[in-house]
């Protein structure tokens, strides 16, 4: 009875936290369970053990302590006003089930959220309380990521870095205003001097000078956010502006972008329609081109039309499509940065054109084995025996390489 | 024709030594072939008599080939050995071959490589223990299937990861044993050797099945990343079909379910703890506390919104100098203090030369949020508009009506224009106190951030010690 209650449990506290795009299970520090009591390992590069039908990875046992809340954030399954069916694990719940699946290599660690219950501080404490009795009672070596709650004490925040890799706290709205309209219990301001604190804290944390004592760990893996798409009417302008600001500010290791999807029990002052799933993969490619690319927020925006970014066509190839003078690139002489604006041309492909250039000169068959469809990259570049003459300029080439079918964002209900 | 048999389908060693004489010997790649066991079991190099051998000389291959060879060496296609004699040949005569990664044979072996790779990295995801109970105790076995024959690569990585548990892999290809101390790989195995259930694994598929989310199906994604090869072994892909067919009418009940009955008590509460961001412009601080707390809501300029936080004065309530900057920076944003960056060192070491007491000064800036562009990981500072500079001089001078101070020495053109409310030549008139409005005397300074920006070190020397003289001047008139 006492195991059904507890899958019972783990039904409602997982789909209460599924709203959370965040998976990360990377980028900490590397150590593993030999010679420990427990178990447990994180070897840098994260490994999603299964992916559901959504086509979202299961890195982590993503679940809430708690979906009791007494915010009542109008986009949250959560929140105070919703009728959904509330649930709460203990401490000890928490940590058996992280052990149990981790045993079994479901996950690479625990991804634990919660509802405000009481105080910011209570909760944040019980998220605390977890995660160090799964370090210091289990010795458990794998991935921790708590979410912050924002109006916690400083005191819980530290300790909190002291067990988990990763720390989080979420702006969701893009737009200040719609917060305030929303989510009328949280502050902006509250969250982003929590991520300012995180960020001074991680970079104290940091081992740079030698001479110095080792400072005490602190979320080696940093800290990520999450931007809700399409709940307040913020454009993909600004909304890649907001993760810039937040890039730069709080030294995120990444800003999720979530497609507002309809939820059980939903409130009325959301419109409810199929998630703009397009929408969000474009910005996912658009986050990228910010953070490996060189691209600045503007320049993306340069393409766009009324603050959107083209769905039919990726953001790099509607940028390129939108500075043709540009181009052709020529792939032997180019600088890397230039290459990196080439659509189609990825960071690897790029690093393999200038390391290969160096001991061959490329002929467009080389760069067709380089990269995954040379079609794309053809109309942007010349080659030893190529060049694309008026191709690059032709009026309709914009229609040539978006897809016969330009997705749409249907309406389906 | 040449023959090599080799004692097994990963038998790297075996296939090395052999390729190396058979190069040595100059046998092309067409007249080359390497077979696994065959007649001579057990023999590493089974070349015919007749092999001219030990023609050539000792040579040595690039790292890089050697890597990529013991990677390929996994994969399950059976030409694998003939592309990496090919490669081997060919860097006789091209020693920088392995760097041409666009060469067709170079290209085919690392993506070969790539596959193993990635064979082995699905290893790692999609084996499922389960739990036996044997003579010793607890133990956990796994039957996978892994796409290539990556088991004796990955098995390092459960035993550093199950460190204290003892465990078995089995596979087709071999299994792989942990007993807590020492890793021992065994014969192949099959599927019955391992056990069929794990309590566990019904909680496993509850939490797969809630922490998908129907209303955005995404199958093609899933099957990227989950090829249906790696199904039938993980207990909770059994639920896929379902999960697919149902969520079309899952996501229609959640629509068009109906809204939520308003719940007036709720709403109260609600209402209670909401928080007041409204911004009321005409509010004037009666002390410095009001003050702040009025700052974090203004919005008489755009500046709040990629600030982190507004920053204004700190210091003794009634001092006497008052020391104004720009706006404050990077880290006075996130710490909500001023002058606690690179810049507010420089001013704390020059004002304790000049003989005054930071904690008797109120420092403050003329604009109180932090003007910046976003440059990936970090914040260029952006000089404040005049526009925004005069928006923020409300505060500016709210902080002088309470503080009162007798002097107010202001740094930099920014600092001169926030104080004097008109764009002062500060190296004009710098060292000269100009009377203001409410009976103090402004005195004009550089920004000790220009300070830092001088590259030449006896120009900054120079300009240190004038500034050092400005605090000293300021100083006097207290």
């Amino acid at each position: 009875m006492a195991q059904l209650d507890l899958r019972r449990k783990l039904s409602v506290l997982a789909d209460a936290a599924k709203y959370d795009a965040s998976c990360a299970s990377s980028g900490t520090s590397k150590r593993d369970s030999s010679g420990g009591r427990g178990i447990g390992s994180t070897e840098g590069m994260g490994i999603c053990h299964a992916y559901t039908p959504d086509g979202r990875c299961v890195s982590l046992l993503k679940i809430l302590l708690t979906n009791f809340c007494i915010y009542d954030c109008a986009y949250c399954i959560n929140r105070a006003s919703s009728n959904v069916a509330r649930a709460r694990f203990s401490v000890d719940e928490v940590v058996r089930l992280t052990l149990e699946f981790y045993r079994r290599n479901y996950i690479e660690g625990l991804f634990l959220s919660s509802g405000i219950i009481r105080s910011g501080d209570y909760t944040m404490e019980q998220l605390v309380r977890v995660a160090r009795t799964l370090r210091e009672a289990h010795d458990f070596r794998g991935y921790i990521h708590l979410k912050l709650i924002p109006e916690a004490d400083p005191k819980l925040v530290e300790e909190a870095g002291l067990y988990a890799d990763r720390l989080s706290a979420n702006i969701e709205l893009p737009r200040d205003e719609a917060l305030q309209r929303l989510a009328p219990q949280k502050d902006v301001g509250v969250i982003k001097k929590a991520m300012g604190q995180v960020r001074l804290k991680v970079e104290a944390a940091r081992p740079e000078k030698r001479d110095r004592a080792k400072p005490p760990r602190f979320a080696p893996a940093g800290q990520s956010t999450q931007l809700i798409v399409g709940a307040d009417g913020a454009p993909d302008t600004e909304i890649l502006q907001r993760s810039a600001s937040l890039y730069g500010g709080y030294g995120l290791r990444r800003v999720y972008y979530s497609a507002f999807s309809p939820i059980p029990d939903s409130s009325t002052a959301l419109p409810l329609s199929k998630p703009p799933l397009m929408r969000e993969h474009r910005l996912y490619q658009a986050d990228w081109l910010m953070r490996f690319y060189g691209f600045s927020a503007p320049e993306i925006g340069e393409a766009a039309t009324d603050g959107m970014l083209d769905l039919a066509v990726d953001p790099k190839l509607a940028w390129a499509l939108n500075r043709r003078e540009l181009f052709p690139v020529d792939v032997n002489a180019a600088p890397r940065e230039m290459l990196l604006r080439v659509p189609g041309l990825g960071v690897k492909t790029v690093d393999r054109i200038v390391s290969v250039r160096r001991y061959r000169t490329l002929r467009l068959e080389d760069v067709a084995r380089l990269c995954r469809s040379v079609d794309k990259v053809r109309p942007f570049i010349t080659a030893l025996d190529w060049t694309p003459g008026g191709l690059t300029d032709a009026v309709d080439l914009r229609a040539r390489l978006a897809p016969e079918r330009a997705p749409k964002q249907l309406s389906l209900f | 024709m040449a023959v090599a048999a080799l004692a097994g389908e990963t038998d790297f060693d075996g296939w090395r030594k052999a390729a190396r004489r058979f190069r040595e010997a100059g046998v092309t790649p067409a007249e080359a072939r390497f077979v696994v066991g065959g007649a001579g079991q057990g023999g590493l190099f089974d070349a015919p008599a007749e092999a001219p051998a030990g023609e050539g000389k000792p040579f040595a291959v690039p790292r890089a080939f050697v890597e990529t060879a013991q990677s390929v060496i996994l994969h399950r296609s059976d030409d694998r050995f003939d592309l990496l004699y090919r490669l081997l040949w060919r860097l006789r005569d091209a020693p920088d071959l392995m760097r041409v990664v666009s060469d067709r044979d170079v290209a085919d072996a690392l993506e070969r490589a790539k596959n193993v790779s990635r064979a082995s990295h699905k290893m790692k995801a999609f084996v499922r223990f389960r739990q036996v109970e044997d003579e010793r105790g607890e133990a956990w076995v796994a039957w996978f299937e892994p796409a290539h024959r990556v088991l004796e690569m990955t098995a390092p990585f459960f035993a550093r990861r199950f460190a204290t548990m003892r465990w078995s892999i089995l596979t087709p290809d071999g299994s792989a044993h942990w007993d807590g101390e020492a890793l021992e790989l065994g014969p192949p195995a099959t599927r019955d050797m391992a056990p069929a259930e794990d309590e566990m694994e019904e909680f496993w598929r509850t939490y797969y099945a809630s922490t998908f989310n129907p209303a955005r199906l995404k199958t093609g994604a899933m099957r990227a990343e989950m090829p249906k090869r790696y199904w039938k072994n993980l207990p909770e892909a059994a639920l896929i079909p379902e999960l697919v067919a149902q969520s079309a009418v899952r996501t229609e009940a959640m629509v068009a379910a109906p809204a939520p009955e308003p719940n007036r008590r709720l709403e109260k509460t609600l209402s209670r703890l909401a928080r007041d961001a409204s911004f009321d412009e005409g509010f004037v601080p009666s002390t410095l506390e009001e003050l702040d707390a009025a700052v974090q809501a203004c919005r008489r300029c755009p500046l709040w919104r990629d600030a982190t936080q507004g920053v204004c004065g700190a210091g003794p309530k009634k001092a006497r100098l008052m020391i104004v900057g720009e706006q404050p920076g990077d880290q006075e944003d996130l710490a909500g203090r001023p002058f606690v960056g690179p810049a507010g060192r420089v001013l704390d070491a020059a004002l304790e030369e000049a003989g005054i007491d930071r904690d008797e000064v109120f420092v403050t800036n003329a604009v109180k949020h932090f003007k910046h562009e976003p440059r990936g990981k970090r914040r260029l500072h952006r000089t404040p508009t005049t526009g925004e500079v005069s928006a923020c001089r409300w505060w500016l001078d709210a902080e002088r009506r309470l503080v009162k101070p007798k002097v107010i020495l202001a740094m930099g053109a920014t600092a001169g224009l926030g104080v004097l409310g008109r764009k002062p030549a500060v190296t004009k008139e710098r060292g000269r106190p100009i009377p203001l409005s409410d009976g103090a005397a402004a005195l004009l300074t550089v920004h000790p951030s220009y300070l830092l920006r001088i590259p030449d070190p006896a120009a900054r020397a120079a300009e240190r010690a004038r500034f050092v003289a400005d605090l000293e001047q300021a100083r006097s008139l207290l």
